[in-house]
C-alpha cells in the first residue's frame, strides 16, 4: 500500500497519457498503410484498367452473334470467348501491376527527397530500415494482392456477365459453368503471381528502390540507362551478350513467359507448380542480389536530405 | 546529465568547413538560441545533433551517440526542420493516424485539443490549408509528442508576425516545462529574444558567443550619446557603433553601467543589434563587408 495523496497530480497526470508501447510492427504497418494513402494508383490503376476491360467484353459480348452470324446460344462459343477473356483480363491486369509497381518504386525514395517530407519522416521514430521495407513490400506484396483480387474478381463477372447474356438468349449456362475454369485460372494466376512478381522479380523491385534513394535527379534514367550502356559496351568490347541475356532472363521469368497459357486440365498441375522453381538457382540468386540493393538503399537514406 | 554535449564537433564538405571543431553543452529545461548568418553552419550543427549526418568529434545527445544510435534517439527528439515539409497529400486525419500509430510517445487527445483551437478540419489535405495553419498542424503534432529535446529550424520562415507570434506563445505556454529543452534557429531574432534562456552566435562554423540571457543583460549594454559627447563615450571602447535619430548609439561590453548612465539611458541592446556588433564588426575587420 502507498500513500499517493500528498504525490504531485501532475505526475499522475502525466503518468495517465503516457500511451502504450508500440510493438515493433507498428511502425512498419503504418508505414505501408502510409504508402497506400500516398500512392492510390496502387488499387485505383488496376481497377480502372478492369473496369475498362469489362466494359469492352460487355460490347464484345453483345455484339457477337452480329459479327459472327452464330447463335448467341452456343455455351460452348461463350466458354472460348471466357478462356480468351480470362487470359486477356489477367494479363492486362498484371501487366498494369507490373507498370505501376515500375513507377512506384523508382520514386519511392527520391520523391520523398523531392518534396522535402524525408525530414518529416525521419523526425518520426521510423527507422531506414522499416521504411525502406514498407516500401519494397509494395511491390512485392501489395501489388501482387490487390492484382490478384481485381483478376479474380473481373474473371468472376466476366463469367457472370456472359451467363446473363446466355440466359436472356434462352441457352442452357450448364456447359459454361461445368466447363468454364475459373477456379483453375485463379490458382494458376495467383501462383504465378507470387512467384514470378513477388520474387523472380525481387531483384528489379530492388534496383529501382536502390537508385531511387541514390539518384541526385532523374531516377529513371540512372536506372534504365546503366543496364542499356554496359550491355552495349559489353558488345563492342568482347562482342559477347552476357549481361543482355541476364536481364532478358529475368525480365522473362525462369520458365519463359508464365503459365498463362494454360487451358486444358492436363497440363493444369504442371503449369502450377513449374517443375524446379525453388531450386533455380536464378530465383535465390536473385533474392540475394535484391536483398544486396534493398541493404545498399537503407545505407544510402541514412545520409540522404531533402534536394 | 546534459541534453546536449559537444566537444570538438566538426563537418566538412569536401574543402568547405561547415564546423570547425565547437563545443556545445545544453542542459535541461533550457531554450537555446542559435544565431548566425546564412552558411554560418547551424543547419549542420543541429543535423549533427538529429543524427541525420555524419560528422568528426565527440557529440552525445541524451547520453546516446546521434549517428549510431538515431532510431532510438528519435523516441526522445523530435524537430521541425523547416516550414511546409509536412506531405502535402496527406488528410489531416492521416497525419494524426499515422503519428499516433508510429509513436510511442505520441497523445492524440492532445493534438486534437490543439487543433480545435485553430480552424483547421481534419478533413483536409494538407495542400489545401495555408502556410500558417501547415505549421500550426506540424507543431500541434509535435507538441503532442512528449519528447525530451525539441529542435526547430527556422519554424517560422514564411510566417506572417501573427502566426509567428502565436507560434512561440504556444511553444512556451502549452509545450515547455522545465523537463524539456528547446534548441532554436532563427533570423527572426526579436521575437525569440523573450524566449530564449540561453544564447548562441555562430558564424562560419565556430562559436562567436555563448552565454546565457542573464549574462547577455549583464554584460552588455547599450546607450545613445549625444554628438557633443561621443568623443567621451568613445574612450569607453564601445564595440559598436551606429546612428540613429540624431544621436549615436553606444554598444558596450563589460562596461560598469553606472558609468554609461552619464551619457543617457542605459537599455540592454536587442539580439539583432549585438548580432550585429559582434559579427558584422568581424566582417569589416576582415574587409569582408557586408
Amino acid at each position: 500500500m502507498n500513500t499517493q495523496t500528498d504525490s504531485l497530480p501532475e505526475s499522475l497526470e502525466t503518468r495517465a497519457v503516457t500511451p502504450a508501447a508500440i510493438s515493433r510492427t507498428q511502425p512498419f504497418y503504418w508505414s505501408v498503410r502510409r504508402e497506400i494513402w500516398e500512392n492510390r494508383s496502387i488499387y485505383l490503376a488496376p481497377l480502372a484498367v478492369a473496369g475498362l476491360f469489362l466494359l469492352g467484353f460487355l460490347i464484345n459480348l453483345i455484339t457477337l452473334h452480329h459479327r459472327l452470324g452464330i447463335s448467341i446460344r452456343d455455351a460452348t462459343l461463350h466458354r472460348d470467348v471466357e478462356v480468351n477473356a480470362y487470359q486477356l483480363a489477367g494479363a492486362l491486369i498484371m501487366g498494369t501491376a507490373i507498370i505501376v509497381g515500375f513507377f512506384y518504386s523508382l520514386d519511392a525514395l527520391y520523391g520523398e527527397r523531392r518534396d522535402r517530407t524525408i525530414l518529416f519522416w525521419k523526425s518520426l521514430p521510423v527507422s531506414d530500415l522499416t521504411t525502406v521495407l514498407a516500401k519494397i513490400t509494395v511491390p512485392l506484396v501489395i501489388l501482387p494482392i490487390v492484382c490478384f483480387l481485381v483478376a479474380v474478381a473481373t474473371q468472376f463477372i466476366v463469367l457472370l456477365l456472359s451467363s446473363i447474356v446466355l440466359l436472356g438468349s434462352g441457352g442452357g449456362v450448364a456447359t459454361l459453368w461445368s466447363h468454364a475454369s475459373f477456379f483453375h485460372f485463379s490458382l494458376v494466376m495467383l501462383y504465378h503471381i507470387f512467384t514470378v512478381h513477388g520474387l523472380w522479380y525481387a531483384p528489379i523491385y530492388g534496383w529501382l528502390i536502390l537508385i531511387s534513394a541514390w539518384a541526385p535527379r532523374a531516377p529513371f534514367l540512372w536506372a534504365v540507362l546503366p543496364p542499356f550502356v554496359i550491355s552495349g559496351l559489353e558488345k563492342i568490347t568482347f562482342n559477347t551478350t552476357h549481361f543482355l541475356a541476364l536481364i532478358q532472363y529475368r525480365f522473362a521469368g525462369p520458365q519463359g513467359p508464365g503459365p498463362m497459357q494454360a487451358g486444358g486440365d492436363a497440363d493444369f498441375t504442371a503449369h502450377l507448380i513449374p517443375h524446379g522453381f525453388f531450386t533455380t538457382p536464378g530465383l535465390w540468386t536473385g533474392l540475394l542480389v535484391g536483398a544486396a540493393f534493398l541493404y545498399a538503399a537503407v545505407r544510402i537514406r541514412r545520409c540522404r536530405g531533402p534536394i | 546529465m546534459p541534453v546536449i554535449e559537444a566537444r570538438g564537433l566538426r563537418k566538412t564538405f569536401g574543402s568547405t568547413v561547415a564546423l570547425d571543431g565547437i563545443d556545445l553543452r545544453v542542459d535541461e529545461g533550457r531554450i537555446l538560441g542559435m544565431i548566425g548568418p546564412n552558411g554560418a553552419g547551424k543547419t549542420t550543427a543541429l543535423n549533427a545533433i538529429l543524427g541525420l549526418t555524419p560528422y568528426q568529434g565527440e557529440l552525445k545527445v541524451l547520453g546516446r551517440d546521434p549517428w549510431d544510435e538515431r532510431d532510438a534517439l528519435m523516441r526522445d527528439v523530435c524537430f521541425i526542420a523547416d516550414v511546409a515539409i509536412l506531405p502535402r497529400w496527406m488528410r489531416v486525419s492521416q497525419a494524426l493516424d499515422y503519428v499516433a500509430g508510429v509513436h510511442p510517445r505520441f497523445d492524440r487527445a492532445k493534438a486534437e485539443g490543439f487543433l480545435a483551437k485553430t480552424t483547421i478540419r481534419h478533413v483536409s489535405k494538407i495542400r489545401e490549408l495555408s502556410k500558417g495553419m501547415v505549421v500550426q498542424l506540424h507543431l500541434a503534432l509535435v507538441m503532442a509528442i512528449d519528447a525530451r529535446l525539441l529542435v526547430l529550424d527556422e519554424p517560422t520562415l514564411g510566417l506572417d508576425i501573427l502566426y509567428r507570434k502565436q507560434f512561440y506563445d504556444s511553444l512556451l505556454n502549452d509545450y515547455f516545462d522545465r523537463s524539456r529543452t528547446i534548441v532554436v534557429t532563427t533570423h527572426q531574432v526579436e521575437e525569440v529574444q523573450h524566449v530564449l534562456t540561453d544564447l548562441m552566435f555562430i558564424d562560419r562554423g565556430r562559436i562567436v558567443l555563448s552565454c546565457t540571457m542573464e549574462e547577455f543583460e549583464a554584460r552588455y549594454a547599450e546607450v545613445s550619446v549625444r554628438p557633443e559627447q561621443i568623443e567621451a563615450a568613445r574612450q569607453l571602447k564601445p564595440i559598436y557603433e551606429r546612428q540613429g535619430l540624431g544621436r549615436s548609439i553606444l554598444v558596450f561590453d563589460r562596461v560598469d553601467r553606472q558609468r554609461l548612465a552619464a551619457f543617457g539611458e542605459v537599455r540592454t541592446p536587442s539580439i539583432a543589434d549585438l548580432f550585429v556588433a559582434v559579427i558584422g564588426n568581424q566582417y569589416q575587420a576582415q574587409g569582408v563587408g557586408r
